[in-house]
């Protein structure tokens, strides 16, 4: 296959390396952000498949206790900052100008940069499997003092934390300055798309707490090499402090994870029930107020340390609190759907299982907002079940809900509507058989990150295993799908969906590589 | 062709979400929910667990009911014609407010049994708890019990674990230590809780009692055991290679066969003591 065929739309016929390598254009980083994160998601995938291999029936077959941990260590890192994250923002480089009406990214060769970043990172991260006492084994959150128990890999995780924190950063304020800078005349603040605001205060979330987290493993890398003792009570230091300052950040990073699934929502269910968002100025307010609140709640992920009563007190009421603006949303998106005339399409299917699993994990959350509980349900496997409920069926739904509602619009191209209805029964079928027991072993005491486990446990065990294998097996269709579409198929109309609204349907599908050179203006 | 293969997922769907629900019921004896445990605050625990559950299940029952409601009969398919309604101050303030009230509702029960569960005061024994990779330390600071200390580690066979040995027919599997810490029922008994290495945590989820045991720092819990018995829990919190492998099994006795037990450990721990002077 030529090359020369895919540039048909754009006004210039760049070789390979200067149109993927060096290019500034955010529709080309876009690709480059999703096809990047869609990789990442088969890695951290075929982690999880050795997690739930190991984990299929009682004992040890499979693999070593120290690189089951590697396993899920890895598994959460990639899936977190490998996927989600610049799935996210692909779409944004996609999706953001188009949407405001301007021509590109504020900043282009700081997108590029941005990108660039990141196989880099990815690639260290990844090598550390190979290196001398294993890849990090200390879980995603780092705690010390087991962390420092890391091999020869640790400086190099430190290392690619900080490129991921920085491609990042910078992705965040390319954002924020596209945003207050590049919008077409007369789009005022509260005219913005959903997907626009919910970046922008994603943006600032990442801005704000992305330092920390490099603050924090800055300071792991000298307690290790250079003898200081922030978190070692030997020399003064303290190891509890390590988790306030990294769920300081890590609290946020939940919010970061979802905020744009909620903006993402909010344009695919409007537009399939041919009927206007319900309720568009408190969805802003309460998304401000989420972002306002993920501050204040961090200590619920360390209810079990040994904070003081009171704090454990106020943790747990703002924690509860966030589930008001949270409600807010669910009861809005329902309210569009209320009285539409709705219609299934793929990206309405993932909408919807979007509302109704992302609910179940706030249920979840709620319940373990509930200090007393949480002190049974801290650590074990119902967590485990919460946190996949809100990111899989969640984050990943509306991530996937996002490529099939704008993919005709990127590539000119319907999907194969049948193979992506088949998708989404089997991705929601198979994600329900992995997640949903995990609440019942959690309650009954299995504690997460365990390579091997008592008998009781078995059955939901093997349960949400063969679940897992067929959830990984079901995203290979969802490549297939994306590939075929980015090839061929029928032709896509300019506006593609009856219900569309929005200045990125007024483009061409595919649009040329440079739109809106002049801004619409919007009445 | 198109509608055979959307009949054919539909059925899929019902019938494996069929096999979930009775495969769920059908596993009752294998522990679907949090135990209620054996003491008072860990039934407070359960039922407070219970409560935020029904609310939850109310709660989903009515935004669930909503949604298919509407997905069932608001499609274009049966030719329902789009409203277009798209703001209402009221109703945004009713569902901000009731939210507010049922959280307001659930923080007052919470917030008792938090306060009871912190309550360390006025103890009558404390056992201090050592976390070690990848065992656990007990040594008994106070009373008759006083100077009682002993590790405590795995003792399920490694041919169970590496798949050598038959593992189905131990009921205990990685649940069984080779010293139990015995606690006498009915009593108030302070843990003071640390770590020689990195963070634990000691559970025992038939008491609710978890905390960290985190190094350099000391922790506090307590609880009252009701019943005698055999309770058994995990350690809690990522410690590395063999978190998996350091379980915590507590022997609850009543006031007499504890008495037994303590006699025989100050013997021990007499004749411990003398080897260490000489």
């Amino acid at each position: 296959m030529s090359t020369a065929t895919v540039d048909d739309h754009h006004d210039e016929h760049p070789g390979f390396f200067k149109r993927w390598i060096t290019t500034t254009n955010h529709k080309d980083i876009g690709t480059l952000y999703l096809l990047f994160s869609l990789l990442m998601f088969f890695v951290g995938g075929a982690m999880a498949m050795v997690i739930r291999a190991e984990l299929y029936i009682p004992g040890l077959q499979w693999v070593e206790p120290g690189f089951f941990n590697s396993m899920t260590t890895m598994h959460a890192l990639i899936m977190i900052f490998g996927a989600v994250m610049p799935a996210f923002t692909g779409l944004a480089n996609w999706l953001i100008p188009m949407m405001v009406g301007g021509c590109d990214m504020a900043l282009p060769r700081l997108n590029n940069w941005s990108f660039w970043i990141l196989p880099f990172a990815f690639t260290m991260l990844l090598s550390t499997l190979f290196m001398p006492g294993g890849a990090p084994a200390g879980g995603w959150t780092m705690y010390p003092p087991l962390v420092l128990q890391t091999g020869n890999a640790f400086p190099f995780v430190i290392f690619s934390i900080h490129l991921m924190g920085i491609s990042s950063i910078m992705g965040s304020i390319n954002v924020v300055a596209t945003i207050l800078n590049m919008r077409a005349p007369g789009m005022t603040l509260l005219k913005m798309p959903l997907f626009v605001w919910t970046w922008l205060i994603t943006a600032y979330l990442l801005i704000a707490t992305m330092p920390v987290l490099a603050g924090a493993v800055t300071m792991l890398l000298t307690d290790k090499y250079f003898a200081t003792s922030f978190f070692s009570a030997a020399g003064g230091g303290d190891p509890v402090m390590f988790q306030h300052i990294f769920w300081f950040f890590g609290h946020p990073e939940v919010y970061i994870l979802i905020l744009p699934a909620f903006g993402i929502v909010s344009h695919i269910i409007p537009t399939f029930a041919r009927k206007p968002l319900f309720g568009y100025s408190s969805m802003v307010y309460a998304t401000a107020s989420i972002a306002f609140l993920s501050f204040i709640v961090w200590a619920h992920h360390m209810f079990t340390v040994g904070m003081p009563l009171v704090g454990e007190l106020f943790f747990m009421f703002s924690t509860m609190l966030i589930a008001v603006p949270t409600g807010v949303k669910v009861f809005n998106w329902i309210a569009t759907m209320w009285r539409g005339s709705m219609t299934f399409e793929t990206p309405m299917l993932f909408a919807v299982g979007f509302v109704i699993m992302f609910t179940l994990g706030g249920f979840s959350g709620l319940m373990l907002a509930i200090a007393p509980a949480d002190f049974q349900y801290h650590d074990t496997y119902f967590v485990v079940a919460h946190f996949h409920y809100v990111l899989v069926p969640g984050a990943v739904f509306a991530i996937m809900a996002a490529g099939y509602f704008w993919l005709p619009k990127w590539t000119g191209h319907m999907y194969n509507e049948t193979l992506g209805k088949w998708h989404f029964w089997l991705s929601t079928i198979f994600v329900n058989l992995t997640f949903f027991p995990m609440h019942f072993v959690g309650l009954a005491g299995m504690p997460r990150r365990i390579p091997d486990y008592s008998l009781q446990f078995t059955e939901f065990n093997t349960m949400a295993s063969i679940g897992s294998f067929g959830f990984g097996l079901s995203q290979l269709l969802f490549a297939f799908i994306v590939f075929q579409t980015i090839r061929g198929g029928k032709k896509a109309t300019d506006q593609v969906w009856e219900g569309a609204e929005g200045l990125e349907w007024t483009l061409p599908s595919p649009p040329p590589a440079h739109t809106f050179d002049v801004p619409p203006v919007i009445k | 062709m198109k509608k055979l293969i959307s009949r054919t997922v539909q059925l899929s769907a019902v019938v494996l979400v069929a096999l979930l629900l009775t495969t769920q019921f059908a596993a009752a004896e294998y522990g679907l929910n949090m135990p209620k445990g054996v003491t008072q605050i860990s039934n407070e625990v359960y039922r407070l667990h219970m409560l935020i559950f029904w609310i939850c299940v109310a709660i989903a029952v009515v935004v669930y009911g909503a949604m298919f409601w509407s997905m069932m009969f608001h499609r274009k398919s049966r030719g329902f014609k789009a409203a277009t309604f798209h703001h209402s101050t009221l109703v945004e303030i009713v569902w901000t407010v009731i939210p507010f009230i049922i959280l307001i509702a659930m923080a007052i029960p919470a917030a008792k049994t938090l306060i009871a569960m912190e309550s360390t005061g006025s103890s009558d024994m404390t056992v201090k708890i050592t976390g070690y990779q990848w065992k656990w330390r007990y040594e008994y600071l106070d009373g008759d019990a006083k100077g009682v200390s002993f590790f405590s580690s795995l003792s399920t066979p490694l041919e169970q674990i590496n798949g050598d040995a038959d593992r189905n027919q131990n009921p205990n599997y990685l649940l069984e230590v080779d010293n139990a810490l015995v606690l006498p029922t009915g009593k108030k008994i302070r843990f003071l809780l640390t770590s020689s290495d990195v963070i634990h945590a000691w559970w025992i989820p038939d008491f609710a009692v978890k905390k960290d045991a985190v190094p350099g720092f000391i922790n506090e819990m307590w609880t009252v055991i009701d019943t005698p018995g055999v309770y058994r829990g995990q350690c809690a919190e990522l410690c590395g290679k063999d978190h998996g492998f350091m379980p915590i099994v507590v022997i609850a006795k009543d006031e007499p066969e504890y008495t037994a037990w303590l006699s025989q450990q100050s013997d021990a721990a007499i004749q411990q003591a003398k080897i260490e002077l000489e």
